[in-house]
């Protein structure tokens, strides 16, 4: 299947697998903004996501010969991107948590609701942040960012049953840990 | 937990961490720490696990079976 989602010629894709660094830079070009996109979604830290997309390119170059150009770019770089993220999920925890402060950071497409007090959504936000990374990053991009399973099932490496059955087990997990501290949803 | 339990839930992560917006990209050009990080750490041509457990497969059956070990040099 050729890479239609981009504006990248298959002979591009083509040099990339043999190691050309100019066609690695076109593929840089073409996907640095997508990537960090997603890698942004799931860390919710702007100065990580950065890092973790250079990591992500390193990943990928060192990675070139495993490339097929029969498949497209974006999906690889995006399973790619995903691990990474989870690899700096693990290893920041329990010392950074998606707190309501990195929260009010980001460049959010809507801010809270002010109906909703802060302290509850500081709660929340604490909470999410002490679930294991692989159900808090599938139930962020399912629930907060609205991807479609497909797609997350694609970067996960994962069926869209084991997409929906994390995303299910993440919010029942979050609902006992807020009825602990007295909240209840 | 039952599907209304599961929507006020997702209502309440949704309104604690707002989603990212979509056109969201590097405040700077990531292309130079890139290069650095390619020209820091450059791509090893490491030998694949499965080579190693091969060659140590093939060391514990010479260890037991010494006399097998010509016929092996034979073929080779």
């Amino acid at each position: 299947m050729p890479d239609v989602s981009s504006g990248v010629p298959d002979s591009v894709l083509h040099r990339f697998r043999q190691g050309d660094l100019d066609a690695f830079e076109a593929l840089f070009r073409e996907h640095q903004r997508p990537v960090y996109g997603w890698i942004l979604r799931i860390v919710r830290n702007a100065a990580a996501a950065e890092d973790l997309t250079v990591e992500t390119f390193w990943r990928i170059h060192r990675a070139h010969d495993r490339f097929q150009p029969e498949y497209p770019f974006g999906p690889w770089a995006r399973r790619i991107a995903t691990r990474a993220a989870f690899d700096w999920l693990r290893a920041q925890r329990p010392e950074v948590e998606l707190t309501a402060q990195i929260a009010d950071t980001l460049p959010s497409a809507s801010a809270g609701n002010p109906g909703i007090a802060a302290e509850i959504r500081s709660k929340t936000a604490l909470a999410f942040g002490r679930l294991p990374p692989s159900l808090s990053a599938t139930a962020i991009l399912a629930v907060v960012e609205e991807q479609p399973h497909k797609e997350i099932a694609a970067a996960l490496g994962i069926t869209v049953g084991a997409v929906k059955l994390r995303v299910f087990r993440a919010l029942r997990l979050l609902r006992k840990d807020l009825e602990k501290q007295g909240i209840m949803p | 937990m039952n599907a209304h339990d599961e929507n006020r839930i997702k209502q309440l992560l949704k309104q604690s961490l707002p989603p990212v917006e979509s056109n969201a990209e590097p405040e700077r050009d990531l292309w130079p720490a890139v290069l650095r990080r390619l020209d820091a750490d450059p791509p090893r041509h490491s030998v694949p696990w499965f080579d190693w457990a091969l060659i140590g497969g093939l060391a514990v059956f010479a260890v037991s079976f010494p006399a097998t070990i010509p016929v092996f040099l034979y073929y080779m």
